[in-house]
């Protein structure tokens, strides 16, 4: 009897899903054709073309405007909170209940692995809608009024698509907005299942658009004189643009940029779990986080065990199929992508950077990276500077706390951190002096409604999540002079 | 190191555990997915690695025989079927085993040192374990002073070990092997557990067992992290290679196989074998079985259709 402990193919199945050829734009409360042209979207794992996918036009999105203006009016701004709640509740359920088909389908649309899909992003999405369907009633509690903005137009990355779009929606109807939202151009699949989900949950036509497209639909939606709001999740470059586009307009704006994040393990850190934390910091959905902990900053009298420690667990994680249930890293979202990772490893070969890629076997089609860590980076390379957005970590070391909160600080981002330590005391000042909007301490990338996340610098502003995400969604509270 | 302060600097100077990132790293592991052919060979992989136990104060001559015949033929009606490693009694039982086992290749283990509370002096202690080796006991588990581990008196804890190693001998020269029992259950902390495993490694320990039987909770998946890192760290550190042994509480085929899969992950392949991972379990065997005749004739069969013991 051999030794070796082969893990069979574990499927999960794709028969619950039902991809159609092709799709339209959700507008007011029906798929419409659109009049733009279509684009396609493919499973990243296997190149192969999943449906086509209309591409909405400006005239598109006006339309889609018009119609959450129309439902905002009408119904959406005059409900009551505990009505509106009845609705989010509602979505929620159904959330729930379709699980499986949401999981299975994000993993073909975005190459994440299953696990991941139907553990993490489609629970966390439910519980974002309860969490926000609790708000909706009680916004006279949380701080900042309780009168809506009107119409938010919405653009969210490929990275999480549906987790993303929970973000952005839910908190946007607790509060009596309605939204227009588009979701990235290579995963638009599960935006357009959650339509359906909008339709069975008998949600009020216009109150939720999804309108699909690539960078120029995205313009539309920004630069609509009717759009009161605009939250965006995606690169720190178009969130640039969209500030220069709303500047000057009565637009409020939240943005959640890029990150470069700093994860700390300090001499005294609980190795093996730190390790832990390092791999799902950087190797979680396959890198495409912007909260990632892609520069690992480690104490210099541990670095060498880290390092032998993280080389081993790399060697374990299983890369391939995303819907295999014992797949640990899925494939890279986009050929694009891919290319982007490609060229700035190249770049971190050529500056001197000691590159190391787990051994694993690629499949042949598909858009796959191996996850890889640079050994022997310093604050000048690129790889240390440049947010990478795949599975590749960059390895710094530090000798004294002093030096680690410089180095940690001393990016153009921060949106996130990680402290790994098993002193209480060490955990609270730094948790001070880190520049991050989210500083986890002895973990990493953990998510939850009721936590507000964003980020300082060019990471972006504004924060989603928790009562704090209401903010972005309400007109502020006038507290007026004389009376 | 020869004092308890220089051993309590050694063992307090190894890496903390995070209790909530070990948990959630065990549960992670849990979830892998295996299925047909993996099933297969875990299973019988399982089967072997399996003690079959029953130290319970009503054993008898007869229990103890029978319990071994079902060791050395699980399933009467398929051949194919491994023998598991060892039956595992209490000293006076040794003898009767050894005798129904003769050359079948299937061990004898036996509790010893006041099992399971360990509560005894120490040369009643080495008694009990020569008693135990005299009559033919191929390995011995016994039971750390926990009282002692608790207290901080660590080089008490470590010589016993060392002692009972010794008593370990045989007249011919060779020995018998060594399972030292944490009883983790006792110890609570992931820490303590972490110490303790790396004591009784360099006490000579040749498997690290997590518990008795007779306290709850007994093996856990946490548990058995923690000592599988010990083991894989001893071996990098030392070259030596130790066992370990989750005893109490494994009831079901999926439980099994979600150890398997750590063993796999943690320690790699040189401790998938009978010689390096045990299983201390009495009604596991049974769901064991169930599960290979569900997967060789694709039916699930009652209770009845597998013996008692």
């Amino acid at each position: 009897m051999s030794n070796v402990f082969e893990y069979a193919p574990a499927p999960e199945s794709r028969a619950v899903v039902d991809i159609k050829p092709s799709y339209g734009l959700f507008i007011n409360g029906e798929f419409t054709d659109g009049r733009g042209t279509s684009f396609k979207t493919v499973n990243p794992a296997t190149e192969e073309v999943l449906a086509e996918v209309a591409e909405a036009s400006d005239t598109d999105v006006d339309e889609a405007v018009k119609a959450a203006r129309r439902a905002y009016t009408r119904v959406w701004s005059r409900m009551s909170g505990a009505e509106r709640a009845k609705y989010l509740y509602r979505i929620a359920r159904i959330i729930q209940e379709r699980g499986r088909e949401l999981a299975v389908l994000e993993s073909i649309d975005n190459g994440k692995p299953i696990k991941e899909s139907r553990d993490v992003d489609v629970p966390i999405v439910a519980a974002h809608f309860f969490y926000y369907a609790g708000w909706a009633d009680k916004l006279k509690y949380a701080g900042y009024g309780e009168t809506p903005l009107g119409v938010a137009g919405q653009v969210i990355p490929w990275n999480f698509p549906l987790l993303m779009l929970a973000w952005k929606i839910a908190p946007a109807l607790a509060c009596g907005n309605t939204v227009v939202l588009k979701p990235a151009e290579t995963t638009p699949l599960t935006a357009l299942l959650f339509a359906e989900i909008c339709q069975q949950a008998d949600l009020p036509p216009g109150v939720v658009n999804i309108v699909t497209g690539a960078g120029d639909t995205g313009r539309a939606i920004v630069s609509h004189p009717d759009v009161d709001k605009v939250a965006f999740t995606g690169s720190t470059e178009v969130g640039k643009a969209i500030a220069r586009a709303v500047a000057g307009s009565d637009k409020k704006v939240t943005l959640e940029l890029g990150g470069k994040a700093a994860n700390i393990v300090f001499d005294d850190a609980p190795l093996d779990q730190a390790v832990e934390g390092i791999v799902n910091g950087i190797f979680f959905n396959q890198g495409h986080v912007c909260c990632a902990g892609s520069r690992l900053l480690v104490q210099e009298s541990v670095a060498d065990e880290v390092m032998a420690r993280l080389k081993r667990r790399m060697a374990t994680l299983r890369v391939g199929d995303p819907l295999d249930k014992n797949t640990d890293v899925g494939a890279i979202n986009s050929a694009e992508q891919l290319a982007k990772i490609r060229e700035l490893s190249e770049i971190g070969e050529a500056e001197g950077a000691e590159r190391w890629s787990a051994p694993c076997e690629l499949p042949a089609n598909g858009y796959w990276f191996a996850p890889t860590v640079f050994t022997g980076v310093s604050q000048a390379h690129r790889i240390a500077r440049e947010e990478i957005f795949g599975p590749v970590l960059s390895v710094l070391t530090f000798r004294t706390p002093s030096e680690a909160v410089e180095k940690a600080n001393n990016t153009p981002f921060g949106l996130s951190a990680g402290v790994w330590t098993d002193k209480g005391s060490r955990i609270l000042s730094m948790a001070n002096r880190l520049r991050a909007g989210v500083v986890w301490a002895n973990t990493f990338n953990k998510f939850d409604p009721t936590s507000p996340f964003g980020g300082y610098k060019e990471s972006g502003y504004g924060r989603e999540g928790g009562r704090h995400g209401l903010e972005g969604y309400l007109k502020p509270i006038t507290t007026g002079g004389d009376r | 190191m020869r004092s308890d302060s220089s051993l309590r600097r050694f063992l307090h100077g190894l890496p903390g555990v995070d209790q909530v990132g070990c948990e959630a790293r065990a549960a992670g592991l849990g979830t892998r997915s295996i299925k047909t052919t993996s099933k297969a060979w875990a299973i019988d992989l399982a089967i072997r690695m399996v003690d079959l136990t029953t130290l319970e104060g009503q054993d008898t001559h007869g229990k103890v025989r029978a319990l071994a015949s079902k060791a050395m033929r699980p399933d009467p009606a398929d051949p194919t079927c491994p023998a598991t490693a060892a039956v595992c009694v209490y000293p006076d039982m040794v003898a009767t085993a050894k005798q129904t086992l003769g050359d079948s290749g299937v061990h004898v283990a036996a509790v010893a040192t006041a099992f399971p509370s360990g509560r005894a002096a120490m040369d009643i202690k080495l008694a009990d374990t020569r008693d135990a080796v005299e009559a033919g006991a191929d390995e011995i588990d016994m039971v750390i002073d926990r009282g002692a581990f608790l207290s901080g008196r660590y080089l008490d804890v470590h010589d016993e070990i060392a002692q009972v190693r010794e008593a370990c001998a045989r007249p011919d020269g060779t020995s018998a092997h060594l399972k030292v029992i944490f009883e983790t259950g006792e110890l609570q902390t992931y820490d303590n557990v972490r110490r303790a495993s790396w004591l009784a490694m360099m006490a000579g320990g040749h498997f690290i067992k997590t518990s008795t039987g007779k306290v709850q909770p007994a093996a856990t998946l946490p548990v058995t992290l923690i000592m599988l890192e010990a083991v894989r760290d001893f071996r990098d550190q030392t070259g030596q290679m130790v066992g370990v042994k989750p005893a109490g509480g494994i009831k079901t085929t999926k439980d099994a196989i979600k150890y398997l899969v750590m063993v796999n992950e943690i320690c790699g392949e040189d401790w998938l074998d009978p010689d390096w991972f045990r299983f201390g379990a009495s009604t596991l065997l049974n769901d064991l079985l169930m599960q290979r005749t569900k997967m060789t004739t694709g039916r699930y069969s009652g209770p009845d259709y597998f013996t008692l013991d």
